[in-house]
This record gives structure tokens, C-alpha cells and sequence, in this order.
């Protein structure tokens, strides 16, 4: 397994999404690279792990990097609202295990939102 | 003669005029064995699963598809006429940009033969219009096509930031949509175009319909269906048209595509929303689409095709009653009362009383009778777009409109002429110091 705690990942924001990140539209994050597995015995010290997934990442960013209206980021199932396009290294998410992509360390992954008027 | 599929148009893997390979994943991390290859050329990594079908495909053969796709849509359609002068309605969004930038594109691919313009109109939104007009400026000098910015200042006396200060939020779409919709046509006649295309794509067609369902709208929902619109025989309910043709090259288009065709194409766009319009009710409907789509892939096209067929039906019932077109005996815009909307929505403005124009019909109709009076003594038009012929048709009930029509109609309907139909405008003069076409600077 991999040695290192965090992992380098760098996000971009595109379309109108980098409004809600203070108009940023790079941000280098050191993200955890692995995530508790919620259980029912929440007391359990000794938490499973599991790395660090897409459906992690948008978690965790709309937690520590969003600035406002997280719900034109993030939707109720957890995913991003739809209508925001995910790709991973270049490549549309649909194609790379969406949600359930495992992270690797300097990844790429860019927020595109179609909702704003064209 | 309409332009001719003469190309080959068959989408097939073609040559990558890049040979640098995408086939790693990244650089960094050493090649990887191709992962995901295209499913068109089968040598370079997918960066795309199609909405439309699922397939995946890679970046050259995607831009092959989805500019294909729309050369075929125009043609089979027989959206344009060789020699045809086309205004690309410019508002620097993605839609739009990738419009001019795939018109300006598949012209010179395809000797169209068009001659191309950018036609934007400034509502006069600080901090929204002007930032996303510096956008269609750069696109001009990008692509290479010449501009006009109309204004609703110049032509209304009214920016929205002025009607937003009188009126509040509230009904502020209402004027934004009956302006541009005028505003787009008074462009096109001073551009002396043929037809205006605007970006409007399958995903937004898809909500229009969705949206004039719930409303019970028909007439708006054959409308928003049409791939192209030009007559004035589809009006039922007001709905004001004119005789330039518009269509929507961007009908069958994904959304998401476009999107990705100016992610990777980086095309220069401008995204945020208007500061006006947080526009609730289109907000549901599109991310109920969304949620549809999610679970059932054809969703758009489904609702797409619904629209066009319950609007089929409308058409056939409704074919007997056609309201007749007559010319706004204020301005001289084409409309199907005796004040078009425009001018009714304005004399409410400028009265102060701004709730004039907006609401039902029959209320509407009752202040048009009223308003009559006042237009009587303030006719200024000269010519109208409705050709004498067409204002004759209408039956005897309408007999006393078509007459003022015909009165004010010139026989010669000269560029000139047509130009001073613009008469919004309190200070005619100002038209002619509007900003011709701005080249590149
Ligand atoms: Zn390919
Ligand atoms: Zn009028």
C-alpha cells in the first residue's frame, strides 16, 4: 500500500465552478489518501480504512475547499450536482470508474459546470 | 439551390495530425498499456463516452463526430442557401461561442458559401453583459468575424439595470425575452442578414419543452421545437415573429458535448449567470433532465421528439384559426395587435406603470384598446416586414388593423427603409451613430 498519508492532487474549476472556490481555478490540495469506512459501531477506535475514491474527493472538497452554495456542488447521493462534468487526467470520468476511481498521487481532476447560460 | 451534402461525411477514424501519443495516461507515471482506446480509431485513449450513443472516443475523433454531426444537421435540413449573409446571435456563453467558432469552422470546410456576422445585444447588465461582451469581442478578433452590439438603451431608451431599478426583480425576464427577441431582428435588418442561428442546444430544447408542458403553452412549445422558424403562421398567442429566418444548428447537440468540445478545443467563454434571471423555474427543469438522463440515456431526445409531436398535433387542430399578423402601429414590428409587446411592455415603463403587458391575454387586450387611442396620433412607421400581401389576408373582423397596416406600408421595401423601422428609438438620429460593424480592431 501506498507509504504516503496525504496525496497531491491538483483541481481545476472551469465553466462558472471556480465562482464557488473564490474564483480559483487551480487548486493544488494535499488530500488524505485514505478515508475511515463508516460502520455502525462508530465507537470502534480501530477504523477500516479504504483509499481515497472520487466520491472521497468531492466530499472532502466541498468540506474544506468550498466557499459558498455547496449544493451547486455537491448532490444529495453524495456525487456532484448533475450537470457539473468530472475528468480525470484528461479523460471524462464516465470513462474511468466515475464515483468509485481510486485517487493515485498527482492526479489531475477538473469540475466543469453546464449550468450556467450559454 | 440549397447546400448540398457533398462531402463525405461518414464518420471514420482519420488521420491524427497529432503523433505525439495520448496512449500514457500521464508522462509521469511511464506508458501504461492503451486503456479505453477509442472506439472509432482504436489506437488512442478515449477521453469521451458519447451521451447520445455511450460510445468512447478520443479527442481528434470526437471533433470529427460532433462537427460532422452538425454539417449534417444543416444540411439535411436545408438550413442555408449558398450566398446566405448569417447572423450567429453572439452572447460570449459556451453555447454561442461554440457556435461562431463551428460556423466559422464548417463554412470554410464545407464552402458554405455564407457570409458571417456576430450580432450581441447589450442589455446593460453591470457586471454581467459587459463582462461576457468583452468575451464576443475577443471571439471577433479570434475568428475573424465582424460584430454589432446593439444596446436596449439605444433602442429602448431602457437598460435593464434602469428597468430592474423601477420595476424590482420581479417580471424583469419579461422584458429581457420581449426585448431580445426584437432586438435580434432590428440587428439582423441593419445587418441586412438572412437568418440569425443561435446556440440554443438539445439539452436546453429539451427543457423549453418540458417547461411549455407544464405551462400548457403550445404555441411556445412547436416553436421551441422547430429547428428552423421564419413564418409568421405558427402564432396563436401573441408570440411575436418576424421574417427573418432563425434556426438551431445545435438541436440534436449535447450539451455536455459542446462543453468538452470548448474544454479541449479551449475555446474563450464566459460563464455566469445573469444577476437577474436566478431562473427557478428552467434551474428544476434542467436538473430534472439531468436526474432523467441519469437513469434513462435517451431522455433528452425522448422529450425532444414528444414536443415535435405533440406540436404536429396543435398545428393540425389549430390550422383553421390562424390570428392575423399585422404591424405595431407604433414601431412597426410585426405582431398580432395593434401595439407589439415590446411597445406596450415600454409605454407601461414609461408611464410608471410597468405592470402593463404583463399577464393574461384579455387583460392585455383591454389596455390595448385603451393604448390604441394614444398610438393613433404617434404612428411612426414607414414600411413594415409584413409584405402588403400577407396583411390582406387577414379576414374582415381585422379589417380596420390591416388597413392601418397597408396605409403605413410602402410598396418598395428598400434596405433604407426597412432600416427605419427602428423606431423604438425616441431620438430616430441615434440609430444612424449606432456602431456600424466593428471589424478588428
Ligand atoms: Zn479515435
Ligand atoms: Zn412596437
Amino acid at each position: 500500500m501506498a507509504t504516503k498519508d496525504t496525496l497531491q492532487i491538483e483541481l481545476q474549476f472551469s465553466g462558472g465552478m471556480e465562482l464557488l472556490f473564490d474564483n480559483q481555478k487551480t487548486i493544488q490540495a494535499d488530500v488524505p489518501a485514505f478515508f475511515p469506512i463508516v460502520t455502525k459501531d462508530t465507537d470502534t477506535n480501530q477504523q477500516e480504512r479504504h483509499a481515497a475514491t472520487i466520491r472521497d474527493l468531492i466530499a472532502w472538497t466541498s468540506i474544506e475547499l468550498l466557499k459558498e452554495r455547496p449544493e451547486l456542488f455537491i448532490g444529495d447521493d453524495g456525487s456532484v450536482r448533475a450537470g457539473i462534468l468530472v475528468l480525470i487526467n484528461g479523460a471524462d470520468w464516465e470513462l474511468e470508474g466515475e464515483l468509485e476511481y481510486e485517487l493515485q498521487d498527482k492526479d489531475e481532476i477538473v469540475f466543469i459546470s453546464t449550468l450556467h447560460g450559454g | 439551390m440549397h447546400l448540398t451534402n457533398t462531402a463525405d461525411t461518414t464518420v471514420h477514424a482519420h488521420q491524427h495530425t497529432q503523433t505525439q501519443p495520448e496512449v500514457g495516461v500521464k508522462s509521469s507515471k511511464g506508458t501504461k498499456p492503451l486503456r479505453n482506446p477509442c472506439n472509432l480509431c482504436q489506437s488512442v485513449r478515449a477521453i469521451l463516452k458519447r451521451p447520445k450513443t455511450g460510445q468512447q472516443l478520443c479527442k481528434e475523433c470526437f471533433y470529427h463526430v460532433f462537427e460532422t454531426e452538425i454539417h449534417n444537421t444543416i444540411v439535411d435540413n436545408k438550413l442555408f442557401k449558398k450566398g446566405d449573409r448569417v447572423a450567429i446571435g453572439a452572447s460570449g456563453g459556451k453555447d454561442s461561442t461554440v457556435l461562431a467558432y463551428v460556423m466559422k469552422l464548417l463554412n470554410d470546410r464545407y464552402n458554405y458559401g455564407l457570409d458571417l456576422v456576430l450580432l450581441s445585444i447589450d442589455e446593460g447588465i453591470t457586471g454581467y453583459r459587459d463582462d461576457s461582451l468583452e468575451t464576443v469581442k475577443r471571439n471577433r478578433d479570434q475568428y475573424q468575424i465582424p460584430l454589432l452590439i446593439i444596446s436596449y438603451k439605444d433602442l429602448y431608451g431602457w437598460s435593464m439595470d434602469d428597468i430592474v431599478k423601477e420595476i424590482g426583480r420581479k417580471n424583469n425576464c419579461t422584458f429581457c425575452g420581449v426585448f431580445r427577441r426584437q432586438a435580434l431582428d432590428r440587428g439582423a435588418i441593419m445587418l441586412n442578414v438572412d437568418h440569425i442561428v443561435t446556440g440554443h442546444n438539445a439539452d436546453d430544447i429539451a427543457e423549453t419543452v418540458l417547461m411549455n408542458i407544464l405551462r400548457g403553452d403550445l404555441p411556445r412549445l412547436q416553436r421551441c421545437t422547430s429547428i428552423i422558424t421564419n413564418d409568421t403562421s405558427d402564432d396563436a398567442s401573441g408570440i411575436e415573429t418576424s421574417k427573418i429566418l432563425r434556426s438551431k444548428p445545435f438541436k440534436y447537440t449535447y450539451e455536455k458535448e459542446i462543453v468538452m468540445y470548448a474544454y479541449f478545443k479551449k475555446l474563450d467563454y464566459f460563464s455566469t449567470e445573469c444577476i437577474y434571471s436566478p431562473n427557478a423555474y428552467r434551474g428544476y427543469a434542467r436538473v430534472f433532465l439531468k436526474e432523467l438522463e441519469a437513469i434513462r440515456r435517451t431522455a433528452i431526445v425522448d422529450i425532444i421528439h414528444s414536443g415535435e409531436a405533440l406540436s404536429a398535433s396543435v398545428q393540425a387542430n389549430e390550422s383553421t384559426k390562424l390570428p392575423t399578423m399585422t404591424n405595431c402601429t407604433r414601431c412597426g414590428y410585426i405582431s398580432s395587435n395593434e401595439l407589439c409587446k415590446a411597445c406596450l411592455l415600454l409605454e407601461g415603463l414609461n408611464k410608471g406603470l410597468p405592470q402593463l403587458g404583463i399577464g393574461h391575454t384579455t387583460k392585455i387586450r383591454r389596455i390595448h384598446e385603451a393604448a390604441a387611442n394614444v398610438a393613433e396620433g404617434l404612428s411612426l412607421s414607414s414600411t413594415s416586414l409584413l409584405s402588403p400581401t400577407t396583411a390582406l389576408s387577414g379576414n374582415g373582423a381585422e379589417s380596420a388593423t390591416v388597413v392601418t397596416a397597408v396605409a403605413s406600408s410602402s410598396t418598395s421595401s428598400t434596405l433604407e427603409e426597412r432600416g427605419k423601422t427602428v423606431t423604438h428609438i425616441k431620438d430616430l438620429a441615434r440609430l444612424e451613430t449606432m456602431p456600424s460593424l466593428q471589424t478588428t480592431s
